[in-house]
């Protein structure tokens, strides 16, 4: 047997245990899911007898006319669309002024990233705090507070126990984008950071000597040479947020009429509160899904670049 | 660098700065402010006020409730994270220096893995570890983690090496060694930087963690730091003083990981993309 040969079949070999564990953990795991998403275990009672009992897409079809499911897909797709904003548009802001190389900052740059090594549990925790809005109008507290203190009593509203929504988006659901946008911002600035820092200083210089502007340099080089940074970012920061908890479990849980109510909070409850098994199943592989048509094409297009 | 900034433009970005810093000291600045007040100062119409006689009767109490759980995190933590390490640099070592036919194909369907919401593994996890007698302990939280810290770990090794040229590995096998060898002789001795950035990345994941420790661990003993915050900030008997002080704990060994090791830190944030 040559070398070459003798390598492969080492890494082969090397690789199995993992690729086995994978296999059960992962991939047997979620057919298990499937199939009980498929199943009629919807009771304490009925998973003890343990008789499977085949329903199809009953718990599916239930789920999506269920209007509390309803609202947590639109909370899903709000919350996504803000906080990857709130994160691509602040991050790319923050890497071009820390790009400047001005005095102490690197100071601001691990200030900001610092967030980012905190558990969503504290994070929920300690932001829940803040935006509690207190007995309005008499005893405000948290934000509220500080704008009484500033003059700014005007601004106090309901935070994250408001129930108004503009069309399907709840208001509610801001302070928890601006906690989760805290978290995760300065991670896509460490990437774009790392991003303007690979670019050739040559080319900035060249297109200076041709006479463009800031601006310029910033549209028609830089931007387009983030271009894959900020597909990973979107990729990072928005596969995170459609299975968005452990933030929402801490900060404010389903909130009045569900107005900060995920996915994941409610599989929790279906699954350990109301021991609703096949139903809590059925969410936990809608959120697989959702999660899949953002990861496959990224995962397809990343391998098929390279040998 | 580029373009110089001018006196007014430098003066704009650092107001921007400025403006960001408060946004982001904002909550460090209430739970400090607060965690350090004495009892009889804690209250919420001065919760945006520095503490008149800063005390650790807050930390005191909050150690006091959350010392069992800091030690679970502890025993959790580190295990897990060597044992996942470990393994995550065989597995990049297979990946990148001795690929195979399909490897490429079976790294993605490890890397998957990384992606997928826990929740849609969770029952049969949950399920196999009552089988086994092994639910709602804390080895059952480390195999979980080990587990599921497959594909990162794998990842971030995978890139790490491939950095490493080929031929010192094809020199060592000219020179007789066989595959293990090179890979302990050759390949360990200069990951100590790889072994940094995965560790410190995967402490902080597993000590950050929140749902496998809130579904697999049910008695309160049992419990990591992340579930007893939540349980110690959830309940209302508990001042808020001792809230914060107990978030300032929870938070406290992966923020001090990261002040000391913060370079490290960024690196692993940014190995956490799948194209490095």
């Amino acid at each position: 047997m040559s070398v070459q040969k003798k390598k492969a079949r080492a890494g082969f070999f090397i690789i199995l245990p993992s690729l086995i564990f994978i296999g059960i953990f992962v991939y047997y795991f979620i057919f298990l899911t499937v199939r009980t998403s498929t199943s009629n275990w919807n009771s304490f009672s009925a998973l003890v007898k343990g008789e499977y009992q085949f329903v199809g897409l009953r718990n599916y079809q239930r789920l999506f006319k269920d209007p509390r499911f309803q609202t947590d897909l639109w909370n899903t797709l709000f919350f996504t669309l803000f906080f990857l904003a709130g994160c691509v548009g602040i991050g790319l802001f923050l890497a071009n002024i820390i790009d400047k190389k001005l005095k102490g900052s690197n100071f601001f740059q691990n200030l900001f990233l610092f967030p980012m090594a905190i558990s969503y549990v504290v994070t929920g925790t300690v932001w829940g705090w803040i935006f509690a809005p207190g007995n309005l109008p008499s005893d405000p507290q948290g934000i509220n507070l500080l704008f009484q203190k500033l003059g700014l009593s005007k601004f106090q509203w309901m935070w994250y126990t408001s129930t108004k929504s503009i069309g399907k988006f709840n208001l509610a659901l801001i302070p928890v984008i601006i906690a989760a946008v805290w978290q995760m911002s300065g991670y896509v600035m460490a990437m774009y950071l790392a991003g303007l820092r690979a670019i050739p200083e040559e080319l900035i210089e060249a297109s200076q000597v041709d006479g463009a502007t800031g601006t310029q340099i910033f549209w028609k080089i830089k931007m387009p040479m983030l271009r894959p940074i900020t597909l990973s970012a979107m990729i990072v920061i928005g596969h995170m947020s459609l299975k968005i908890f452990d933030l929402i479990y801490a900060m404010t849980g389903s909130g009045p009429n569900n107005v900060t109510d995920m996915p994941a909070i409610y599989m929790f409850e279906q699954m350990f509160r109301s021991n609703r098994y096949a139903t809590a199943s059925a969410i936990a592989i809608i959120m697989l899904l959702m999660v899949a048509v953002v990861i496959i094409p990224y995962l397809y297009y990343s391998f098929r670049g390279s040998k | 660098m580029a373009e110089k900034a001018s006196k007014t433009s430098t003066i704009v970005y650092y107001i921007i700065l400025i403006i960001f810093t408060i946004f982001y000291i904002l909550p460090f600045y209430v739970t400090l402010s607060t965690s350090f007040k004495p009892f009889e100062e804690v209250s919420i119409a001065t919760m945006w006020n520095l503490p008149k006689k800063p005390s650790l009767q807050g930390f005191k109490t909050a150690y006091r409730k959350l010392q069992p759980n800091l030690k679970n995190s502890f025993y959790l933590t580190i295990p897990a994270t060597l044992i996942s390490a470990m393994i995550g640099s065989i597995n990049g070592f297979a990946l990148s220096k001795l690929k195979f036919r399909y490897s490429n194909f079976l790294f993605a369907l490890i890397l998957f893995g990384m992606f997928i919401p826990y929740q849609s593994v969770l029952f049969p996890l949950i399920q196999f570890f009552q089988k086994t007698g092994l639910y709602g302990t804390i080895p059952a939280l480390i195999i979980t983690h080990v587990i599921y810290g497959i594909p990162i770990t794998t990842l971030m090794f995978k890139n790490y090496y491939e950095e490493i040229p080929d031929e010192l590995i094809e020199a060592a096998s000219v020179d007789g060694a066989n595959v293990w060898q090179s890979y302990t002789k050759i390949l360990l001795p200069i990951s100590i930087p790889g072994f940094v950035v995965v560790i410190i990345w995967q402490f902080t994941n597993i000590w950050n963690e929140f749902l496998f420790a809130v579904t697999i661990t049910s008695d309160p003993t049992k419990q990591p730091i992340t579930v007893a915050l939540v349980n110690l900030a959830g309940s209302q008997v508990v001042q808020w003083n001792v809230q914060m002080a107990g978030a300032l704990l929870a938070a406290l060994p992966t923020l001090i990981v990261y002040i000391i090791l913060g370079r490290y830190f960024v690196r692993g944030l940014l190995a956490g993309s799948v194209k490095g």
